[in-house]
């Protein structure tokens, strides 16, 4: 039966076995449920995250052995570099990481802006940028962003800088994606619709949030674990001749 | 914290409403203006003019100006 398994597993171009694969923002939400599922597929995860308490819970779920998780602030451009000197070579690199802050306009300072562009924008080109120039990647690796229906697809009310974050990683894949085709590299985002995350439930209350959920043609919000599976697709075999793509999962909302 | 100027900041976020008619008995949430978008707006000028983070379920039982500024006043001390 093991026997059968594991061949099953050879042949599966979903699997994610023999993949080396390192998830940024990994101590809850998305990221959370990308590393347990990437783990679930058979790959040996590193993990990072801020929050050393919740980033042990993440990795006390990973499925199998040999997984590394770093505690990290990734907007120190020197915990960054340190943490990719210490990589060993990826075959993926999901850039998760992201924060929301509901602000209009009006309301916005500097600060709120270096804040959301700073985590959503900068860190994903840095760490892409340090694991090139450190020559971490294998040949055909694959690197996913994480990136929204806001900002690519459709706007929101409070969160045009989250938008603006978005778009730019989004412009940012596209570019990444067509340089690194010639190694066999590439580069997609994912564009996913509400997801039911704590990040979501700080900022509104649960009456908006069901009134909002109704406005999705399938009548609710998305789960982690549905951008999670888009994640393994992506960093799998499967895809391997898909770049510079955005991978829309949002129950039909930019559909009206 | 000082009423007066809670009115003051409140007041800020309508464009249509004088900001003289406010008042601390003012019951916000019946003026012909009034929309989600005045809501976040006066959760934003809570969070950046008094550090204090609101719900909006936490907002939603407040009617008046008065109700608001006790509920801010509340987590500030």
């Amino acid at each position: 039966m093991i026997w059968y398994n594991q061949k099953l597993a050879k042949m599966n171009p979903f699997s994610l076995t023999g993949k080396t694969i390192l998830v940024t923002g990994a101590s809850s939400g998305i990221g959370r449920a990308i590393a347990v599922a990437c783990s679930q597929s058979g790959a040996m995860l590193i993990i990072t995250g801020r929050n050393e308490a919740r980033l042990l819970e993440t990795f006390s779920m990973l499925e199998g052995d040999n997984h590394q998780q770093i505690t990290a602030d990734l907007t120190s451009s020197v915990e960054l570099e340190k943490l990719v000197e210490s990589l060993p070579k990826l075959d993926g690199l999901v850039n998760n990481a992201g924060i929301a802050k509901p602000l209009l306009l009006q309301f916005v300072e500097n600060e709120d802006v270096d804040d959301v562009l700073q985590i959503n924008a900068l860190v994903p080109i840095h760490l892409t940028r340090l694991v090139l120039q450190h020559k971490k990647l294998n040949k055909t690796a694959s690197l996913v962003y994480i990136s929204s229906i806001n900002g690519n697809n459709c706007a929101y009310i409070g969160s045009s800088i989250y938008a603006a974050s978005k778009s730019a990683l989004t412009g940012f894949m596209k570019g990444v994606a067509l340089e690194l085709a010639p190694r066999g590299i590439r580069a997609n985002c994912i564009n996913p619709g509400m997801i039911e995350t704590d990040l979501l439930k700080d900022g509104v209350g649960e009456d908006e949030l069901e009134k909002d959920r109704l406005k999705y043609p399938l009548k609710r919000y998305g789960k982690a674990e549905e951008v999670a599976y888009a994640a393994v697709y992506l960093l799998s075999d499967a895809t391997q001749w898909i770049t510079g793509t955005n991978l829309l999962i949002d129950g039909g909302y930019t559909l009206q | 914290m000082d009423s007066n100027e809670f009115i003051k900041n409140f007041a800020a976020q309508f464009d249509d409403t004088d900001a003289s008619e406010f008042t601390l008995e003012t019951q916000f949430r019946e003026l012909d203006e009034w929309s989600s978008l005045n809501a976040l707006a006066i959760l934003n000028m809570i969070g950046k003019k008094y550090s204090v983070v609101l719900k909006p379920e936490e907002m939603k039982p407040t009617n008046t100006v008065q109700e608001l500024f006790d509920l801010v006043q509340s987590k500030i001390s």
